[in-house]
């Protein structure tokens, strides 16, 4: 490790080491650092991700894809399902990734990019100088170490310190963020290219209970549940190990995975002088997917570029790094905008009306696999508070 | 006075990180794999011990 670099960016998940990547790529001088002593691990994700918008960043790698996805299936309390896809020519491409290989190939590509990775390394503070972010403090093998940089990229997860750090408000209500457990379970034979999202107040309060495939006869099936919903007795952990004792009694736990999940939706601010925050740091996840994957991807990419120009410009003011949260927003505000109308309008449903919604869209004999814009349609024409709330919106965008 | 505070249960806490996000007294740190708590800094809110997944953190006097 050096005592300065141009870019230190903290946490080597996707969102770090692309931004890595692409900094490196422009030819700045990169330094990696991840707390763990192994990049990808432990898992703390249900590794769904959407081809789309990632791919212009990345290749997805086989040895990192378990399944392809192509459809969704909505499981309803009343147990009716809807299958979601694409209803046009095109067929819907996704993922179930292994993250484990996928993050450390992410990092190898920074790392062949150019950048330096330093594992088992963590950052316990920045360094600022009259309200300029100018370094990072760290810590490897229990010695401590301060590096200097031109601009610190912040990924560094739900559990971000570097926003606090430099003067942001990254705290989460418990009504924002999902608590999560997951299994990676063997012996479930379980259709592999179809993921399947269980809702409702009797399985999953405040958020759902997926079942994902991982090919092989393996599934990640796991919960999250909205924090301000949890219930001793009934915490994520007791109410999976119910639905698995039910459904797949004969299911073997390979792994257990535990996360939180930010379902704000990303913040007001995510940059500032000498730094920007990117993927889970900056709450950049999909507020009804809980999807946080491909947006990191492009927010890491967004914000290693714009380090780049910050560089040649010789310009690390808050001022220049704004364009950095505009691009990214760019692709993500009416998306975002539109999941957080949905997430309430979902957090203010009782599986009754749910049912009832279910019931009335069935009868209309629909074609699937219904397109993701024609569920929402009809489910504004049945209930009429969600058409106002997303017109308004519409009107203001 | 009952003094309070948060104990974890380093045998259950699965690391998630959610009880870090949730703290606004920044009392928390995920080191690694495994959690700390700077008890000057903790108010005992309980707002991680509502979050915990696993229910591995709990408010002690």
């Amino acid at each position: 490790m050096k005592d300065e670099y141009d870019v230190i960016v903290v946490g080597a998940g996707p969102a770090g080491s692309l931004a890595a990547k692409e900094a490196a790529k422009g030819g700045l001088s990169v330094l990696l650092i991840e707390k763990r002593q192994e990049i990808g691990d432990p898992v703390r994700c249900a590794e769904a991700v959407g081809h789309s918008t990632a791919s212009k960043y990345l290749d997805f790698d086989e040895k990192s894809i378990c399944t392809e996805i192509t459809t969704a299936t909505l499981i309803l309390p009343n147990g009716l399902e809807f299958v979601l896809g694409s209803e046009g020519p095109e067929i819907y491409k996704g993922y179930v990734l292994d993250r484990k290989i996928f993050d450390r190939e992410l990092a190898n590509d920074a790392a062949k990019a150019g950048a330096e990775v330093r594992v088992k390394t963590a950052a316990t503070g920045l360094i600022i100088e009259n309200g300029q972010v100018c370094g990072v403090k760290v810590r490897h093998l229990g010695k401590e170490k301060e590096i200097r940089c031109k601009i610190v990229i912040g990924a560094d997860g739900v559990e971000s310190k570097v926003g606090k750090w430099a003067g942001l408000d990254t705290t989460l209500k418990l009504e924002d963020i999902e608590s999560c457990v997951q299994y990676l379970v063997s012996g479930v034979s379980i259709k592999e290219s179809d993921i399947r999202i269980n809702i409702g107040n009797e399985v999953a309060p405040g958020g759902y209970l997926w079942e994902f495939p991982k090919g092989n006869n393996k599934a990640n099936i796991g919960i999250g549940l909205l924090g301000s919903r949890v219930k001793n007795g009934a915490r994520p952990i007791d109410c999976l190990n119910k639905f698995i004792e039910e459904k797949y009694p004969d299911a073997k736990i390979l792994e257990m995975h535990f996360g939180a999940d930010p379902v704000s939706s990303y913040m007001e601010k995510y940059y500032g002088n000498g730094f920007m925050l990117a993927g889970d740091a900056a709450r950049m996840v999909d507020p009804i997917t809980g999807g946080g994957i491909e947006t990191a991807i492009v927010a890491g990419a967004l914000a290693g570029q714009r380090a780049v120009e910050a560089v040649e410009a010789n310009d690390f003011s808050e001022k220049f790094l704004k364009e950095y949260q505009k691009r990214w927003e760019k692709e993500y505000k009416n998306t975002f905008k539109r999941s957080l109308i949905l997430k309430n309008f979902a957090l203010g449903l009782t599986d009754e009306i749910a049912n009832q919604y279910a019931t009335e869209f069935k009868k209309q004999n629909i074609k699937e696999p219904i397109g993701f814009d024609s569920l929402i349609k009809a489910l504004t024409k049945m209930d009429k508070t969600l058409l106002l709330k997303l017109g308004i919106s519409l009107i203001k965008s | 006075m009952i003094v309070l505070a948060v104990k974890v249960n380093r045998y259950k806490c699965g690391y998630c990180g959610g009880c870090v996000a949730v703290c606004k007294e920044t009392a928390i740190d995920l080191v690694e794999a495994f959690i700390e708590i700077d008890d000057e800094k903790c108010t005992s809110c309980r707002k991680c011990e509502r979050f915990c997944p696993v229910g591995a953190l709990e408010v002690i006097s």
